[in-house]
């Protein structure tokens, strides 16, 4: 019988997470004409850069308040003052978002308070004959959380600061996370089809999967509209993606618009795979008061027909999915549906509500459910991989390793993807989402015991 | 220039103006969106390629994770160095400390991989918390019986050079602590090269050839027990701009061993080195070795240079880098293929550098200290840029202008430096700037304001 919890380590090998202002950084991408900038030491933006330009390969220019070590002692607030002038100079941003990093939360300054005083000083005199740029700040200390937690406060950040009250519309306020640009593209078809108004807030889809245009771009574009984030209080629905969400906020962005503008909550997981996505469509059914349009049901049907004929392929094979906590929900229910059978689910994320997740889609048809870890690394993982004897990894690049120990493949989902090209383009959610992890996930499968057959074998 | 903010506008110089002026060394201007990473990084990828020692950051998770397995800096054997070891600090940890945290991780990492020796780098909030390292150092290194070295990297405390010397300062615990009984007097310790690629092979195969021993890879495939008898060695060669110059002086110092700046990138720097090194020994057998190899190298390499020097011929390239020494070694590799340098600039280069610089381009050249995307953008424009050689954070910027690349960063695939190097250098360029691809992009644009 395998333990009930992971064997636990002072050490933490191989994080399978990354920091709380990067979650910031990626959310912030996603508002129409936003500037991320990070109040601390200059290699945090740096760093993060890196990391993200090796998954999208785009440019992703992040700011830095670059604190010295005088600023360390007597505080960084002349600096980001000037950081924040230099920024508007150079980028004439729409918006401008301020997240903290663990040096600046530790020597204590109160951004909040530093960003009125700028507004005072200035008084607009930096953006004069421009538009002002909004300006939102973030707490995000590396210390407490996960990239997630960065990435779901600042979005509730922007709404608390730009939502406005106002006579409802039939507008609807999609949450959805931190998923791929292809995702984003597709739920945003999904709205279309049905006819309904939306705000789909962040929006990476352009703005981290850019096509080469004439002009060079300070700041991509794409990203949710500003006006449209002010129209969210005024919507008469909210669907947020992430069943874990609510650990380290207070509350979600969708509970804010619940509370402060009575906009109906609807909270669903990661619309990966039938279940999850029959649920999300129903919600979009009960809104537009329409039936899901055809081609949504043309889908639904060619995976179910896809589901069969891939389905000995896949019966009883062992997968391990590891990654953030509503990702690896949200694949653990597709993956269960097709008969593969999960049998670790980890994550670095310690949301608290990972296990109960996991629970509620369902992996029901499971006759045995799956470990499931959270707060772990990939010393961890590895770790309990070994005896569990998985046929499959699935997760995002930094999982390789592991692989390749094991001898198994690699489904490469979610980020950072950084040993392939186009993790932007990896389409996740929706029918036609699960179709493409399907054929994926099932040819691999065949493809390994062909390569390992001794007979070169032509048919499957 | 409308994308130079006014503070930074010293930091740009157009060669042929006069007089010369380059205010650099300076910390990156707040907001300017630099290029540049911090203290913590520079010691960082210096120690990283020491694959037989445990490297545990001591601090919140991000400063581990941006930095797992970053470099491609091979090993011959044993993989400790590609693992990301962190203390992952909590916030409880922030409050009440994290020596306890610390000692513990040690402990058991050690217990676990048994490494020769362990170095632990200090992240922006160990300096502010007050954790005593060097006690927590101390204490580890008796129990455990191994060198376990404090790095005081705090990511505020400067920029990646200090990061340098606080690595330099680190292997100087370790320089000195071994028996250097058997070394021969021709010897010498290869410093500031990190094997990327397989780098270091190459180089150490050329000295071997010459008939000097290699001591200790600084540390490029390095080994924690070649690095403590290093003071054995008779030369130290020192490449790459300045990350292990601070040992190089300090052995220099202490131990009266010589040092000598070296560079393998392109053709005439990797000939001028080797000469270097076989003048300093006066000895006729390895001048005459050295001339052999550099004869037969360059008689394998001259003919397959030809035909692609013949499509890159009079191309304008650009150049952004961290360190000056590699801008050096680029201009005088790109002069080789009759391409002209039309822009070059390094994140942590000095006045002397860039006055170096200066000296061996041609007039309109600008050069540029801690440059930013928006310049950067803007100088590969009005320059009409035909291929630019940077790094990771650089790529994304040519592609979007449409402008073929040369990667050379830490995590680069091919070999850069020796004779070979010179010709995989110039197949990457010939190959991004010879695709079709570029066809399809949208003519290079102004940027847009």
């Amino acid at each position: 019988m395998p333990v009930k919890t992971a064997r636990k380590y002072v050490s933490t090998v191989n994080a399978c997470k990354l920091c709380t202002p990067m979650g910031a950084c990626l959310a912030l991408r996603g508002i129409e004409g936003a500037m991320p900038l990070l109040h601390g030491s200059q290699g945090c933006s740096t760093y993060m850069r890196r990391y993200i330009i090796s998954h999208f390969n785009e440019p992703i220019d992040i700011a830095s308040s670059s604190l010295g070590e005088k600023n360390a002692i007597y505080g960084g607030a002349e600096n980001l003052k000037k950081g924040i002038s230099n920024v508007i100079t150079k980028y004439r941003p729409k918006l401008l978002g301020i997240a903290t990093t663990c040096l600046t939360e530790t020597i204590g300054d109160n951004v909040p308070m530093i960003l009125k005083e700028y507004q005072k000083e200035t008084g607009g005199e930096e953006t004069k004959g421009r538009e002002h740029p909004f300006i939102i700040s973030v707490s995000t200390p590396s210390y407490a959380g996960t990239h997630m937690d960065g990435f779901h406060r600042t979005v509730r950040v922007a709404v608390e600061a730009l939502a406005e009250e106002g006579e409802k519309s039939g507008r609807i306020n999609l949450l959805p996370g931190f998923v791929s640009p292809a995702d984003l593209r597709h739920l945003k078809e999904i709205m279309r089809e049905f006819g309904l108004e939306y705000t789909l807030l962040p929006d990476i889809s352009e703005s981290l999967d850019a096509p080469i245009l004439e002009d060079y771009c300070k700041i991509p574009k794409g990203g949710t509209p500003i006006l449209d984030i002010r129209e969210m209080g005024r919507a008469q629905a909210s669907i947020e993606f992430g069943r874990t969400l609510n650990s380290l906020a207070p509350i979600t962005a969708a509970e804010y618009l619940k509370i402060r503008f009575d906009v109906e909550r609807y909270s669903l997981g990661l619309p990966i795979g039938i279940h999850e996505t029959d649920r999300f469509f129903s919600v979009l059914e009960h809104l537009s008061g329409c039936s899901s349009p055809a081609c949504y049901q043309m889908e639904r049907g060619r995976l179910i027909d896809a589901y069969v004929d891939s389905h000995k392929y896949l019966f009883g094979k062992r997968a391990i999915i590891y990654g953030e906590e509503d990702l690896v929900v949200g694949l653990t229910s597709f993956l269960a549906e097709t008969g593969i059978v999960p049998v670790l689910c980890a994550s670095g994320g310690t949301s608290g509500r990972f296990e109960e997740s996991i629970r509620a889609i369902g992996a029901g048809n499971l006759s045995v459910p799956p470990l499931v870890r959270e707060g772990v690394d990939f010393y961890q993982i590895a770790e309990e991989a070994i005896s569990l004897e998985p046929d499959i990894l699935i997760g995002h690049s930094k999982g390789y390793p592991l692989a390749r120990k094991l001898n198994i493949p690699l489904i490469r989902v979610g980020f950072p993807i950084h040993d392939r090209i186009g993790g932007q383009r990896i389409l996740h959610l929706g029918y036609q989402g699960a179709q493409r992890l399907l054929d994926q996930i099932v040819n691999t499968v065949i493809e390994k015991k062909q390569s390992d057959s001794s007979v070169g074998y032509t048919y499957m | 220039m409308e994308q130079i903010l006014a503070e930074r506008r010293d930091q740009v110089y157009y060669k042929g103006e006069e007089p010369f002026r380059m205010k650099c060394d300076r910390e990156s201007l707040a907001g300017a969106v630099s290029q540049r990473a911090c203290v913590f990084c520079g010691s960082r990828v210096v120690l990283y390629p020491i694959v037989d020692a445990l490297h545990l950051v001591h601090g919140p998770v991000g400063c581990a994770v941006y930095t797992w397995d970053i470099r491609g800096a091979l090993s011959s054997s044993g993989q400790l160095h590609r693992l990301s070891f962190s203390t992952d600090l909590q916030e409880r940890d922030v409050i009440f400390g994290g020596e306890e945290k610390l000692a513990g991780a040690l402990t058991e990492l050690i217990d676990r991989y048994h490494p020769k020796a362990a170095f632990v780098y200090s992240t922006c909030i160990v300096g502010i918390i007050g954790d005593d390292l060097d006690a927590v150092c101390k204490r580890i290194s008796q129990d455990a019986g191994i060198p376990v070295i404090p790095v005081k990297s705090e990511g505020f405390k400067g920029g990646k050079r200090d990061g340098y010397m606080a690595a330099c300062a680190a292997l100087r615990r370790l320089v000195g602590t071994g028996d250097p009984a058997g070394i021969s007097p021709y010897s010498l310790n290869i410093m500031g090269d990190f094997n990327l690629a397989g780098e270091i092979w190459i180089i150490r195969e050329y000295f071997e050839k010459m008939g000097i021993q290699v001591v200790a890879n600084i540390t490029g495939d390095g080994r924690v027990d070649d690095i403590c008898r290093a003071h054995g060695a008779a030369l130290n060669v020192v490449q790459c701009s300045g990350s292990t110059i601070y040992l190089a002086q300090d052995m220099e110092k202490e131990y009266g061993i010589p040092y000598l700046r070296v560079s393998y990138l392109g053709v005439e720097d990797m000939t001028e080195s080797l000469y270097a090194v076989a003048r300093f020994f006066r000895d006729p057998g390895i001048m005459e070795r050295t001339k052999k190899l550099v004869h037969d190298e360059l008689a394998i390499l001259y003919p397959q240079l030809q035909q692609y020097r013949k499509a890159l011929q009079g191309k304008k390239a650009a150049i952004y880098v961290g360190g000056a020494f590699k801008a050096f070694s680029l201009v005088k590799a790109f002069r080789m293929l009759d391409m002209e340098v039309v822009l070059v600039g390094s994140q942590t280069g000095k006045r002397e550098d860039y006055l170096e610089l200066k000296e061996i381009t041609s007039d309109g050249t600008v050069i540029v200290d801690d440059s930013n995307p928006l310049e950067l953008a803007s100088f590969l424009q009005e320059k009409e840029v035909d291929v630019f050689v940077g790094g990771v954070k650089e790529r994304p910027i040519a592609y979007k202008l449409g402008i073929p690349f040369c990667d050379h960063n830490h995590e680069r695939k091919e070999a850069l430096e020796g004779f070979v190097g010179m010709l995989n250098f110039t197949r990457e360029i010939y190959s991004s700037v010879m695709s079709p691809v570029w066809q399809f992009v949208p003519g290079r644009k102004r940027v847009k304001s």
